[in-house]
């Protein structure tokens, strides 16, 4: 930590204390959140980080009207917010933000509105006042509510999603751990079941076990460690709306734009200098979107860069090479899969290896186009 | 059947609800700025922060903006397929709700086809806002 070189220019507690009935969770949060604002004389776009416990940061951001490139959910108890401090401290002096808002709310005697955590469950929450009263059953109702308007934005149809398992299912049948390797047409997948109009089975990702670690440290000591060291060149982060239905574009996601934007920025690369890509494909319609919102691709036109084979074996792009969510395997939280994917390529020892490759960009999302985070890699000190 | 999945109103969203119980939509805008309409309800403006709002009655009018067929009904919405929507409101937000009175199919179910609101009364507080064809 650099001394003295970060400091807090706002503070402030709830408008009321003691016992608020009139106030929810996330309106306490958001009453004191203001009430700083007001403090240091800002408003909600002049903050670009945020982090809380006990709310979801992404509900927070959302709920205030904020756009971040730092998001710390980091939930260790009580004491959660002395981490936030020091999180932000790092992040400040790395660039990843300037300005960090971190909140507190519990309604711990009236209890109103609890139980909204990560806009799980509770009836109270906004998903649950909001959402969950109209039936959704899951990501296979939920993440696929965008995609019929993308669909007709761009005049595509559902055999332009098949074609993206299609070819994922290639890159599957390269690597012996991968879940499905049997090779599949697009007709097989649009007669695959219906699960959510317009999306079959073969269209949404596995349910399986299985998990994952990475281990971290400087690049200066990296060089005394008997793998391959896989060095970060830029990082990415935001997070949009907790709410799918209110995404602020039906056809392209917010928080995977600016997250894109910053890793690229930080790396200094351009999207020639990419030679392998992961883009977390919970459904067939993520990997469009992805090209689209990290400027692979223009708006309407990953579809057809898919099925003209640039992301297949041999193309210009390869993307998802474990075979990704689709094929490879999918626990739940599969953002852990498409970074050891990325490090398995940059070490040069991927069952479907893509020869030569510096640079790997490894793309995931979080919640239904809640949140997403972007990492750089390459396997070049310099 | 197990009883339907209802909201349970909060402080900050109440007007909405009552709203809704008395066959009202009601959305929020801002003093300042120019008015804009937003939703979810919260006590301030997502555009600038502001507290100065105010909760008004919307038109009640939208268009189908999109959605998916649930094949797999939710056990507390029965046992037939049912379209899961959002609505783009005419004041501007949208809203995920159901589509009622037409047939849950895609060919019944166009984007951009013109709806309007549509009370569905759950019991003495909850009344939810569905959509049908205009």
């Amino acid at each position: 930590m650099k001394q003295k070189s970060i400091a807090v220019v706002g503070a402030a507690e709830t408008t009321k204390m003691g016992r608020i009935p009139d106030l929810s969770v996330i309106g306490l949060h958001a009453d004191a959140a203001l009430n700083a604002m007001k403090d240091a004389g800002l408003k909600p776009s002049d903050i670009d980080g945020v982090a809380t416990a006990g709310a979801s940061p992404t509900e927070l951001a959302h709920y205030l009207g904020i756009t971040p490139t730092y998001a710390d959910g980091t939930s260790v108890g009580g004491c959660s917010f002395m981490l936030h401090v020091r999180h932000a401290a790092a992040a400040i002096n790395e660039g990843l933000c300037r300005t960090v808002l971190i909140t507190h709310g519990e309604s711990g005697r009236s209890r109103v509105g609890v139980g909204g955590r990560f806009g799980g469950g509770g009836g109270s929450s906004l998903n649950g006042q909001f959402e969950m009263p109209y039936g959704p059953s899951g990501p296979p109702t939920m993440f696929t509510i965008p995609v019929l308007r993308y669909l007709k934005t761009y005049n595509l149809s559902v055999e332009d999603l098949a074609w993206v398992s299609v070819i994922q299912r290639e890159w599957a049948a390269k690597n012996p751990r991968a879940s499905f390797r049997d090779p599949i047409t697009v007709d097989d997948v649009l007669n695959s079941p219906m699960i959510a109009w317009p999306f079959r089975m073969l269209m949404c990702c596995l349910v399986t076990d299985g998990g994952g670690a990475l281990i971290l440290t400087s690049a200066d000591r990296a060089r005394d460690f008997p793998q391959k060291p896989v060095y970060v060149l830029g990082t990415g982060e935001s997070v949009e709306t907790q709410m799918v239905s209110q995404m602020e574009d039906f056809t392209s996601s917010k928080a995977f734009r600016v997250s894109g934007k910053k890793a690229f920025a930080e790396a200094g690369i351009k999207h020639s200098d990419v030679d392998h890509l992961m883009i977390y494909d919970a459904f067939a319609h993520l990997p469009l979107y992805g090209l689209e919102d990290l400027g692979f691709c223009k708006p309407g036109e990953a579809a057809a860069f898919v099925k003209e084979r640039n992301t297949a074996i041999g193309g210009k792009l390869p993307l998802n090479t474990n075979g990704g969510g689709l094929s490879y395997m999918h626990s739940g939280m599969y953002g852990m899969y498409a970074l050891q994917e990325s490090v398995r390529q940059m070490r040069g020892i991927a069952p479907a290896q893509v020869p030569g490759a510096k640079i790997s960009v490894c793309h995931g999302v979080g919640g239904m186009f809640a949140a997403s985070g972007t990492i750089v890699f390459s396997n070049e000190k310099s | 059947m197990p009883q339907r999945m209802l909201p349970e109103p909060t402080p900050e969203t109440r007007h909405f609800w009552e709203g809704c119980a008395a066959g009202e939509l009601r959305l929020q805008r801002c003093a300042h700025c120019a008015g804009k309409s937003y939703f979810p309800p919260r006590p301030f403006c997502p555009g600038c922060g502001s507290r100065e709002v105010e909760s008004y009655k919307a038109s009640g009018k939208g268009v189908l903006w999109s959605y998916v067929i649930n094949m797999r009904p939710r056990p507390d919405m029965g046992t037939e397929p049912y379209a899961i929507a959002v609505v783009q409101l005419a004041e501007g937000p949208r809203m995920m709700t159901n589509i009622v009175n037409c047939p849950q199919t895609p060919e019944a179910l166009q984007l951009d086809m013109p709806l309007k609101v549509s009370f569905s009364k759950q019991n003495d507080t909850i009344t939810l806002p569905l959509f049908e064809p205009a």
